[in-house]
């Protein structure tokens, strides 16, 4: 907890906008003098708070303390923000801890809370405003239709279209911003006839008004508005709940890196951090600072920054960037820019290329879309047409053009989608699943193989080395110095089971990756890797990594690991939801086949390597074995994490791999990954059947339309009718 | 049917003060900490002073 907030305590009042951006303790300082804030916001999260009396106690604790203006706890966040002009998150903390609060220190400027909550509130605001003037014009309009005539009804007219023209105006402005945008691109989406029946249906009936004509929309108008602005809402909150979710994921990880303090290596915050200073990034470790190779040789993953997919090779005096991902070899990094403009600019890049990583995909919606836009035109003009021929009355033949927009217009189905993946994905939070896509649930749904890593996956990913006895004292410093430079979770147990060691001085480290650790020490190669690249067999059956010293026989070091909580529920449940179950590991056929046998999984392959894995997962897709899910937690998944159509990692996974994927998995639990394909295809099915019902509505509707026998109180109870059925469906999810 | 004159601008009347209200509550951000507000009623503690300088 403490070690959380280190950087605050470094950097004073956080007014970074991204937890890595103050990068110099200097520049801070410089931004802190120049924009002194009136308020000194601190931003705490509290994942374990739950009542009423946990707001009164942290409530209670933090204004006790001198200094603290106020502390507001908002329960639906876990959250608690605290005035406390000149106070750090360090030193409210432990009072926290005290009171019996588990609290992290979030970075205020990484919750861009208040833009998303501004959007919220104004279609909120634009709803509330549809649901006054829809009251107030169906009370009209129920006098009209049960029989008001004359004067009576043209003054009830008029006072409709008072009160639903500025209502129009007013809310239908998301419908005619988007229209407007996908006309000026060229495109036909949901929103054109949204927004033609809008206009067409409010100008016929002002000229009816007008003209004193007994047919009057304005009801219609308003109704569908409203409706539709509420599906507009349900899809904004459920996009926001995972945005704000997945931006506490990044508030929380305050960035660090490892210097090199005189051969001896710290973890110390990124913003401590000043030019000249020497860093060693680990393969998988995204590179913390800009800087400079001073020593070590490496290839580098720019696709975050720049969308090349193919890595580039980095060697000494080459310039690197923070946010690329190291890969393959440790690398001694000379910082240059600590600057926070750089890193700034950089990492917005970087979060708006991630973002639009998987956006090629269509989803169901768009697909009705297309389909539906361009036939309900074509019907409502044929309509116009057909009147006109046949009558020769232009008013009469816009009336009913008019009344077939209305009725066709898509009601239920604004509300058909977002009704459905609001309560899905709130049903997945609560299981634990974090959904960090929009359209991951679909894509998940339609997946029909389940790729599935060992290591951090399937087991904990937190072996222990099995009897330290085994390796001779005089291998331990090489053994040291070689799995410190690679963050493989063998390499890390292997690291932390030999912490007092001090590390030989061995050479020109490099990660193979899927294969191990190389390096020189005493002009002889040491390796410490898979048995298969050390040239030896491997007869035993759990973990083991192989420490070859340059002569004499390779020595074998054992390792244990358990299986992840849920991993058996969770391949269980996947098999009984019909899906084919694969394994697919970098780690030799003992334990991959040892832990396939306990989980029931027929088909595995041991000893593949970072690419053999994405070509595994291709070579899936191209047979037609249906989509393939991809479950993976490290540096050798993330080709795979990204070849696969849909993408699933732990919380504790590399970032790279989390970055990678669509959906997290918030607790140390694998049984929500069963849990969540059955829902996804639940909910998939409701959507289908929203779209089956409004469709069922519209065929109904659309001929008596079409014939001239719409009236407003038809349309007005058609529409509620299938909003409230389709909401309903929705709901069963639950 | 004169009564019309007094009941149309009436209704309008009502409406507009549940719209009112409704705006005032969306500026007020009461829609900010659903599930926290619905907790702290159960608060025997008073907490909404304003802040302490």
């Amino acid at each position: 907890m403490t070690d959380l907030s280190t950087d605050a305590r470094l950097t004073g009042p956080r007014l970074a906008a991204c937890p890595a951006c103050d990068v110099a303790p200097l520049a801070a300082r410089q931004a802190a003098s120049a924009r002194a804030q009136p308020r000194g916001d601190v931003i705490l999260s509290l994942p374990t708070i739950h009542c009423a009396a946990c707001i009164a106690d942290v409530e209670r604790a933090l204004k006790a303390m001198p200094g603290v203006r106020s502390a507001r706890v908002n329960l639906t966040l876990r959250r608690v923000t605290i005035d406390a002009p000149g106070m750090e998150a360090e030193a409210l903390i432990p009072v926290l801890d005290a009171a019996g609060y588990e609290a992290h220190e979030l970075d205020p400027g990484a919750l861009s809370a208040t833009a998303a909550d501004r959007q919220g509130r104004d279609i909120l605001m634009r709803i509330g405003v549809a649901g006054f003037a829809m009251m107030n014009v169906m009370i009209l309009a129920v006098s009209v239709w049960s029989g008001a005539e004359d004067a009576t009804r043209d003054l009830f007219h008029w006072i409709q279209a008072a009160i639903a023209l500025p209502t129009i105006a007013f809310s239908g402005q998301p419908f005619f911003k988007s229209a407007w945008r996908a006309l000026r691109a060229g495109r036909l989406n949901m929103d054109v006839p949204i927004s033609l029946a809008l206009i067409l249906a409010s100008g016929i009936s002002l000229y009816e008004t007008w003209q004193g004509g007994d047919t009057a929309w304005f009801d219609g108008v308003v109704m569908l508005c409203f409706f539709l602005l509420i599906g507009r809402y349900l899809d904004y909150r459920s996009r926001a709940v995972a945005r704000s979710a997945a931006e506490e994921l990044t508030a929380l990880e305050v960035p660090r890196a490892t210097r090199l303090e005189g051969g001896a290596e710290a973890v110390v915050p990124v913003a401590e951090l000043g030019p000249g200073d020497l860093i060693l990034v680990r393969p998988g470790g995204r590179i913390p600072a800009d800087g400079t190779v001073a020593e070590g040789m490496s290839e580098v993953d720019r696709s975050l920054l720049t969308g090349e997919t193919i890595p580039v090779v980095a060697g000494p005096g080459m310039a690197l960037s923070a946010g690329e991902v190291n890969l393959t070899g440790p690398l001694t990094l000379r910082v240059s820019t600590a600057g926070r403009d750089t890193t700034l600019s950089r990492l917005t890049e970087l979060v708006a290329s991630a973002e639009s990583a998987r956006t090629r995909y269509t989803t169901l919606a768009e697909r009705a879309s297309r389909l539906y836009a361009p036939v309900v035109h074509l019907v409502a003009f044929t309509t116009f047409l057909g009147w006109l021929a046949g009558t020769g009355d232009v008013r009469l033949a816009i009336n009913i053009a008019a009344a077939v927009l209305i009725i066709t217009c898509p009601c239920a189905l604004g509300l058909a989608v977002p009704a459905v993946v609001t309560v899905a994905s709130g049903r997945l939070f609560r299981r634990g699943l974090l959904i960090k896509d929009g359209t991951a649930l679909e894509r998940l749904a339609e997946a029909r193989v389940a790729v599935f890593d060992k290591t951090g996956t399937l087991t904990l990913g937190t072996p222990r080395l099995a009897d330290p006895e085994a390796l001779p004292e005089a291998a331990r410093p090489v053994a040291r110095a070689l799995a410190g430079a690679s963050s493989h979770p063998l390499s890390r147990a292997l690291a932390a089971a030999l912490g007092d060691v001090v590390p030989a001085p061995v050479e020109e480290l490099r990660e193979v990756p899927g294969r191990g650790v190389e390096g020189f020490w005493q002009g002889r190669r040491v390796r410490l890797g898979r048995a298969d690249w050390l040239g030896v067999e491997d007869e035993g059956h759990e973990q083991a990594s192989w420490l070859s010293l340059g002569q004499g026989v390779p020595i074998r070091l054992a390792f244990h690991d358990s299986l992840r909580p849920g991993a058996e529920e969770a391949v269980a449940g996947l098999r009984a939801a019909g899906m084919r179950v694969i394994l697919l590991s970098g780690d030799g056929p003992g334990p991959v086949g040892d832990i396939a046998a306990r989980l029931g999984i027929a088909e595995w392959q041991a000893g593949i390597d970072p690419e053999g894995k994405a070509a595994v997962i291709r070579r899936l897709q191209a047979e037609g074995a249906g989509s393939v899910l991809m479950v993976g937690d490290g540096l050798n998944d993330t080709v795979a994490l990204a070849a696969a159509d849909v993408a699933i990692s732990p919380a504790s996974a590399l970032d790279a791999a989390r970055a990678a994927s669509d959906i997290v998995l918030i607790g140390r639990d694998l049984a929500p990954v069963a849990d969540g394909v059955t829902t996804a295809r639940a909910s998939r099915n409701r959507i289908r059947e929203n779209f089956g019902i409004s469709f069922g509505y519209n065929i109904i509707a659309v001929p008596i339309a079409i014939l001239g026998f719409a009236t407003p109180l038809m349309a007005a109870l058609a529409m509620s009718l299938s909003s409230i059925t389709v909401t309903l469906n929705a709901l069963r999810l639950r | 049917m004169e009564v019309l004159v007094f009941l149309i601008p009436v209704s309008l009347a009502l409406g507009g003060l549940g719209l009112a209200g409704f705006i005032w509550s969306l500026r007020n951000r009461q829609y900010d900490d659903p599930k926290g507000d619905a907790e702290r009623v159960l608060n025997t503690e008073f907490d909404e002073r304003p802040p302490q300088d």
